[in-house]
C-alpha cells in the first residue's frame, strides 16, 4: 500500500521494561516507517500502553534501544521526542478538563514558536472539526465523549507530528461515533502522518491499517500485513471472534 | 416508618428514597452536624439581630468606627490573601501544603526591615520614598523567592514520590529551621520598620471615605500584585503550563512541558507574593520578628481553605473575608451577645469562620469538589 522508506521513523531494538520487579515487555522489536498506519493488538494487560509510553519516554526501558529517526533516545526526555515529531493521543483522551478547549489545543503546540504556523494549524483543525470551533471557550471537561476525542486529536496534531501514537481511540465512544473516529484517523493518515494505533476493535483497526503486531503478555507473537492478520485463523479465534 | 422503606429489598422508586434520606438519616454524625450548624446559625443570627437593634437605638458603633474596622479588615485581609495564594498554588500543582510558607512571608518581612532601616539611616526613605519602597519590595521579593526555591530543591523535591505525610512533616521542620535561622541572625527582639513619611501616612479622602494613606498604599500594592499574578496564571504561556501541570503531570510532560521547572516556578511565584505581603505587613504594623510568620501563616492557610485551597480567586477572596470577619466580627456578633473583652477575640473569630465554612461547605466557598479522578 505505502511505499516503505528504507529508514524507520521509530524503532524498538530488543526492548525490555519492568514495573518494579514485574517484567512487562520482553525482547520487543518494532519498526514504524514514515507514512505508515500500523496497529498493535493484544489482550488486556499485554503491555500495549507500556509500549507507547516507552516510545515516548514516559517509561524507561531496562534494556534495549528506543530509536527515533536513527537516533537512540533512551536518555532523552519526552519533550525532546515530541519536538522531533512524535506524540500521542493517550488512553481515555486525558484532556485538561479545567482548561478551555482553545487552551488544550494551544498546549499541543507548547514547544513550537512559529506563531503563524500555529495559527494556520488551528484553522486546519477547526476545518477538520467544526464542532470544536464552536466550543473553544468552553471547559474541556464539559464536552461530550466524541467532542473530547476530537479535541484530543486536535491537541496531538498541534505539535505537527510525523508519527502519532493512539491508545485505544475508540474506547468509551458511542458505537455510532466509532466509525466516524476511524474515518478521522484515516484522514489524518492521508495527510502524511504515520500512525501507530492500539485498538481493541481489531477488525476495524486492521481494515484501515497497513500492518499489525500482536502482543501477548509482553511478547510480539504475530507481525504481519493487515490483510494477512485478518485472514489468520488463530487471531480470528482469539480477537476477532466476537466482531 | 423509616424501617419499612429502608428494609424493602428492591425499591422500585430510588428517587423517592434518595429524597427522603435527608430527613431519615440514622447517621449520628449527620444529626450532630446538623445540630451544630443550626446552633451556629442561631448564635450568629442572634448576635447580628442584637447588633442591628443596638444600632437602631443609637447605642452601638458610630458608622465611622464601623467603616474604619472594615477598611482595616480589608487591608489585613489583602495580606492574608497574598500569602494564601502561595499555599494554594503549591497545593494546586503538588497536592501538598507547605507549612513553611508563613516563614517565607517572614523572611520577606525581615529582609524588608533590613533594607528599609538602612535606607532610613542614609536618608533616602524620607527624601525619595517611592524609590525606597521599590528597592525594599525588590529585595524582599528576591529573598522570599530564593527561600522557596531553595526549600523546593533541598527539602521537597527529593520527597516528591514519598507518601504525602512526609513532605508535610518536612515542611514543619523547614519552618522551625527558618525561624531559628532568623533568630540567630537578628536576635529575638522585634524590629521596627521606619515610619512612613508624613505626606503618605496622613488621612485622605478616597471614594468619599477618610482613609489612612498607609492602608491605601497596602491596598494598592496588594491589588497590583494580585492582578499581576492573575495575568501571569491566566494569560501567559507559563501560567497555562502551570494549570496543565496542576491537572495532569504526565500529560503536561507529553505536551513538552518541563514539569520540574513549572513546579519550581509555582513555588517561586507564591514566594514572591509572600515577599510583597511581608513588606506590606512591615509598613502597616511596623514591628517584625522571627515569629512574625507564625500567626499570619496559619491565618492565610485558613483563608486558603475558606476560599477553596487550590483555587486562586477563592484564596484571595478567602483572605479578604477572613480579614474583614476578624476585624468586624467581634464587635458585630460577640459584643452584642454581652461577651466581655471582645477585641481580644480576633483569632477566635478567624478560626470560627474556618469551622463554619467547613461545616457548610467542606470544599471551601469557591472550591470545586475534587473527584478521585482529578486528584489521584
Ligand atoms: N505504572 C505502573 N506500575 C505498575 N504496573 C503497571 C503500571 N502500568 C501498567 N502496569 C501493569 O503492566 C501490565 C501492562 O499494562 P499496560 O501496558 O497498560 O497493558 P495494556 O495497555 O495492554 O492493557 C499490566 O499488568 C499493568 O497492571
Ligand atoms: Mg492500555
Amino acid at each position: 500500500m505505502t511505499v516503505l522508506d528504507p529508514k524507520p521513523l521509530l524503532e524498538f531494538r530488543n526492548i525490555n521494561t519492568h514495573y518494579g520487579a514485574v517484567h512487562i515487555l520482553k525482547d520487543v522489536d518494532l519498526a514504524i516507517y514514515p507514512g505508515e498506519l500500523v496497529c498493535l493488538l493484544g489482550g488486556n494487560a499485554s503491555g500495549k500502553s507500556t509500549t507507547l509510553k516507552t516510545l515516548l519516554g514516559m517509561v524507561t526501558p531496562t534494556t534495549g534501544e528506543v530509536v527515533l529517526d536513527g537516533e537512540v533516545v533512551n536518555d532523552k526526555p519526552t519533550s525532546y521526542r515530541v519536538e522531533r515529531g512524535i506524540t500521542m493521543v493517550p488512553e481515555n483522551r486525558r484532556l485538561f478538563k479545567r482548561l478551555s478547549v482553545k487552551e488544550n489545543l494551544e498546549l499541543g503546540a507548547y514547544l513550537r514558536n512559529d506563531k503563524d504556523g500555529i495559527a494556520e494549524d488551528l484553522e486546519r483543525i477547526y476545518g477538520m472539526f467544526p464542532r470544536v470551533k464552536e466550543r473553544l471557550s468552553q471547559r474541556a471537561g464539559t464536552l461530550s465523549g466524541g467532542e473530547q476525542q476530537m479535541v484530543a486529536m486536535g491537541r496531538a496534531l498541534m505539535s505537527r507530528p510525523r508519527v502519532l501514537l493512539m491508545d485505544e481511540p475508540s474506547m468509551g465512544l458511542a458505537p455510532a461515533l466509532v466509525e466516524t473516529n476511524f474515518e478521522l484517523i484515516q484522514q489524518i493518515h492521508k495527510e502524511g502522518v504515520a500512525i501507530f494505533m492500539v485498538e481493541q476493535n481489531a477488525n476495524m483497526a486492521l481494515s484501515i491499517a497497513d500492518r499489525g503486531w500482536v502482543l501477548q503478555t509482553g511478547k510480539v507473537v504475530l507481525d504481519d500485513t493487515a490483510d494477512a492478520l485478518l485472514q489468520n485463523q488463530d487471531l480470528r479465534a482469539a480477537y476477532l471472534g466476537q466482531a | 416508618m423509616a424501617a419499612t422503606t429502608s428494609a424493602k429489598p428492591t425499591g422500585p422508586t430510588p428517587v423517592k428514597n434518595k429524597k427522603k434520606s435527608v430527613f431519615q438519616t440514622n447517621n449520628w454524625v449527620d444529626i450532630f452536624l446538623t445540630v451544630v450548624r443550626l446552633v451556629a446559625i442561631g448564635i450568629i443570627g442572634l448576635g447580628f439581630t442584637l447588633f442591628v437593634i443596638q444600632q437602631a437605638t443609637g447605642e452601638g458603633l458610630s458608622s465611622e468606627a464601623l467603616r474604619n474596622l472594615i477598611v482595616a479588615g480589608i487591608a489585613q485581609g489583602a495580606m492574608y490573601g497574598l500569602i494564601a495564594l502561595g499555599y494554594s498554588m503549591v497545593y494546586g500543582v503538588l497536592g501538598f501544603i507547605n507549612f513553611a510558607h508563613g516563614e517565607v512571608f517572614m523572611s520577606g518581612a525581615i529582609a524588608g526591615w533590613i533594607v528599609s532601616d538602612t535606607l532610613f539611616k542614609n536618608g533616602l526613605w524620607e527624601s525619595n520614598f517611592i524609590v525606597s519602597l521599590l528597592i525594599v519590595l525588590t529585595v524582599s521579593v528576591f529573598v522570599s523567592t530564593a527561600a522557596t526555591i531553595l526549600m523546593e530543591r533541598i527539602a521537597y523535591r527529593p520527597l516528591r514520590e514519598s507518601p504525602r505525610l512526609i513532605p508535610l512533616i518536612t515542611s514543619i521542620g523547614v519552618s522551625f529551621f527558618m525561624q531559628n535561622a532568623v533568630l540567630g541572625l537578628i536576635g529575638p527582639s522585634s524590629k521596627n520598620f521606619p515610619a512612613l513619611p508624613e505626606w503618605l501616612s496622613k488621612k485622605r479622602g478616597f471614594l468619599g471615605i477618610e482613609l489612612e494613606g498607609t492602608k491605601l498604599l497596602v491596598l494598592f500594592v496588594a491589588f497590583v500584585s494580585m492582578a499581576g499574578l492573575w495575568f501571569f496564571v491566566e494569560r501567559t504561556k507559563t501560567g497555562k503550563a502551570m494549570r496543565a501541570v496542576a491537572e495532569d503531570k504526565e500529560i503536561a510532560a507529553l505536551m513538552g512541558i518541563n514539569v520540574d521547572r513549572i513546579i519550581i516556578t509555582t513555588f517561586a511565584v507564591g514566594g514572591a507574593m509572600a515577599g510583597v505581603a511581608g513588606v506590606l505587613w512591615g509598613l502597616l504594623f511596623r514591628g517584625v520578628s522571627f515569629l512574625t510568620g507564625f500567626l499570619p501563616g496559619i491565618k492565610a492557610f485558613t483563608a486558603a481553605v475558606i476560599g477553596g485551597v487550590g483555587n486562586l480567586g477563592g484564596s484571595m477572596a478567602g483572605g479578604l473575608i477572613l480579614g474583614v470577619a476578624e476585624s468586624v466580627g467581634p464587635l458585630l456578633i460577640l459584643e452584642p451577645l454581652g461577651i466581655p473583652g471582645v477585641s481580644q477575640l480576633k483569632d477566635v473569630v478567624a478560626f470560627s469562620v474556618l469551622v463554619l465554612v467547613l461545616l457548610f461547605k467542606p470544599s471551601g466557598l469557591f472550591g470545586e469538589r475534587l473527584s478521585a479522578e482529578d486528584r489521584a
